[in-house]
């Protein structure tokens, strides 16, 4: 097999919030690399920095040293070649589904047309096909998560930055999207960097799962997650998957405990 | 049949019907009282006149034009005002709530007129225009924009930054977020300001007429006065508050065609601030 490149490169970056006598170091030198086409969740405790790397990638936030490469160029500000699905629910709200899916292809200069087919055919991949000319405000959390990551897709980025998208969901309605983000992701072969705190979803979803500190957020350890594709959810009670997040269960305890004695 | 209880939970819906008839009960209600207190002379009506006297009154004002005059005069001029305030008072708020430095410029010196009282400056507005249209018109203007421009300014900093952010990671550039976003995302309580703003310019309105003028309702209520015509002094607060009402009708439609994105499913909120 061929080795993939390195799409995303994180070299040594810190980043410290606040002026002197106040500050947070959110990040403390953390590096790692994504490669092309592969799914890497990063796992972390609340607070250590997940969303702050995120940021950084996206171009939304600057570092305060080291930096972060897409394809060897360094990110300096935010672009359509890197999207992104946040935790909290972000379609626009006076757009229907369609036109929210349609957002970043209309800025392109899209014809209508073409617009219009990329969006049904996303929508499609999601599962909610007959709903493009809902208004958000009418959508489950799970829909809204579901168009948004639709609408980060269709607009064809080089990586999919994802800041715990399920985080706000039920159990179940997030075991579900697992399962079709990983099927949109089998369709798309895009390279994906998923943030989350939970383990069971590091480990099913992801190629690669990154273990991070307390703050300062740092790599703690690097796993290769060695369950073949595509994932079904019967894979969550086989004796490989069990024995990784045990690992990892512990790993996260330790650095859980440090949080809140922080 | 719903249990009475539920009418007593707090922020739990009702039946329209039964919303819509408990706003007519209260006109009922003071319609009572008013008819209880003046026609049984409890209180002269020199003081509290009957309600048939002042219906006939209206009337008769209606027929011979006079009313209408009155009212002409101060829609014109309420709406000039109002209108001369938001042109101005939109695109400043936004710029304020969007651009730091606008923020920076204005807010300081808005927040420090703001709080002067518009009637303190008929005298001076008197002195600079003189007694014309545009003495009243200046009251109304300064009476309603330094407040529209805070509000607008506020609705248009409380845009969620994440819908900025997801914005720029689908290529937006700094000036796509302001029409895309921003301006979209701020537009239902801009238009809410408007109408709450709306109201208050009728306070200012007859504050000005009753300075200084030869026409209005504020100066009809003010020469009913004079004459001891207290029935023309109800005539012309009811009708005040009448066009009031309409206009208030006329913004909740506005808001209806204007954002269907808002209301499936959820209504309307209304405004808890008044003045
Ligand atoms: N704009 C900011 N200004 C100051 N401090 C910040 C800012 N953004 C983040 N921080 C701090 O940096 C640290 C890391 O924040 P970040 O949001 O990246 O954590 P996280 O891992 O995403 O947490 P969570 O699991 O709660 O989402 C936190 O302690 C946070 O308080
Ligand atoms: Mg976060």
């Amino acid at each position: 097999m061929m080795q993939a490149a390195v799409k995303l490169k994180i070299d040594n970056v810190s980043k410290v919030f606040g002026k002197n006598g106040n500050q947070v170091v959110a990040l403390d030198n953390t590096s790692f690399e994504v490669k092309e086409g592969e799914f890497v969740t990063i796992l972390g405790p609340s607070g250590c920095g997940k969303s702050t790397i995120l940021r950084i990638i996206a171009g939304l936030t600057d570092t305060s040293s080291g930096k972060a490469l897409l394809d060897g160029k360094e990110i300096t500000s935010s672009g359509a070649d890197r999207g992104m699905v946040f935790q909290s629910y972000t379609l626009f709200p006076w757009l229907t589904v369609q036109e929210n899916i349609e957002f970043g292809l209309e800025l392109k200069g899209m014809v209508k047309n073409e617009r219009s087919q990329i969006a049904l055919h996303y929508l499609d991949l999601i599962g909610l096909k007959g709903f493009e000319n809902h208004y958000p405000q009418n959508l489950s959390g799970g829909m809204k998560q579901r168009v948004a990551i639709a609408r980060a897709l269709a607009n064809d980025p080089e990586i999919l930055l994802m800041d715990e998208p399920f985080g706000a969901l039920d159990a179940q309605t997030r075991s579900i999207m697992q399962e079709i983000l990983l099927n949109a992701w089998q369709e798309s072969k895009k390279t994906i960097l998923f943030v989350t705190h939970d383990v069971e979803e590091a480990i099913f979803l992801g190629d690669t799962v990154y273990v991070m500190t307390a703050r300062p957020g740092r790599l703690k350890k690097r796993i290769s997650v060695p369950l073949g594709r595509p994932r079904t959810f019967e894979m969550k009670n086989s004796p490989r998957f069990l024995e990784i997040k045990q690992d990892l269960l512990a790993l996260i305890r330790e650095e859980s405990i440090k949080t809140i004695n922080m | 049949m719903p249990r009475f209880s539920s009418y007593f939970t707090p922020k739990v819906d009702i039946e329209k019907n039964v919303y819509i008839s408990l706003g007519i009960l209260v006109f009922v209600i003071f319609l009572l009282i008013w008819s209880l207190l003046s026609y049984t002379e409890i209180i002269a009506s020199t003081f509290l006149p009957t309600p048939h006297v002042v219906l006939l009154t209206a009337f008769r004002m209606l027929v011979d034009g006079d009313l209408f005059n009155h009212i002409g005069y101060s829609v014109w001029r309420v709406v000039a005002g109002f209108l001369i305030a938001s042109l101005i008072a939109v695109p400043l708020g936004i710029l304020m709530g969007t651009l730091k430095v606008f923020e920076g410029f204005f807010e300081p010196f808005i927040g420090f007129i703001r709080y002067m009282p518009a009637s303190a400056f008929i005298p001076l507005f008197i002195l600079w225009i003189g007694l014309g249209e545009g003495e009243k018109i200046a009251v109304i203007f300064f009476g309603t924009f330094f407040q529209q421009t805070l509000m607008v300014m506020d609705v248009t900093k409380n845009v969620s930054n994440d819908l900025i952010d997801v914005a720029y990671t689908l290529g937006a550039t700094r000036r796509n977020v302001f029409k895309k976003v921003i301006l979209p995302a701020s537009l239902p309580g801009i238009v809410d300001t408007l109408r709450i703003t709306f109201g208050w310019a009728w306070t200012y309105l007859i504050v000005a007429e009753i300075v200084g003028s030869t026409v209005g309702l504020g100066y009809m209520i003010m020469q009913a006065n004079r004459f001891l015509n207290t029935e023309k002094i109800f005539v012309g607060i009811i009708v005040i508050g009448l066009l009031g009402m309409i206009s208030d009708v006329i913004f909740k439609l506005i808001y209806r065609k204007l954002f269907p994105w808002l209301h499936e499913g959820g209504s309307i909120k209304s405004d808890a601030s008044s003045c």
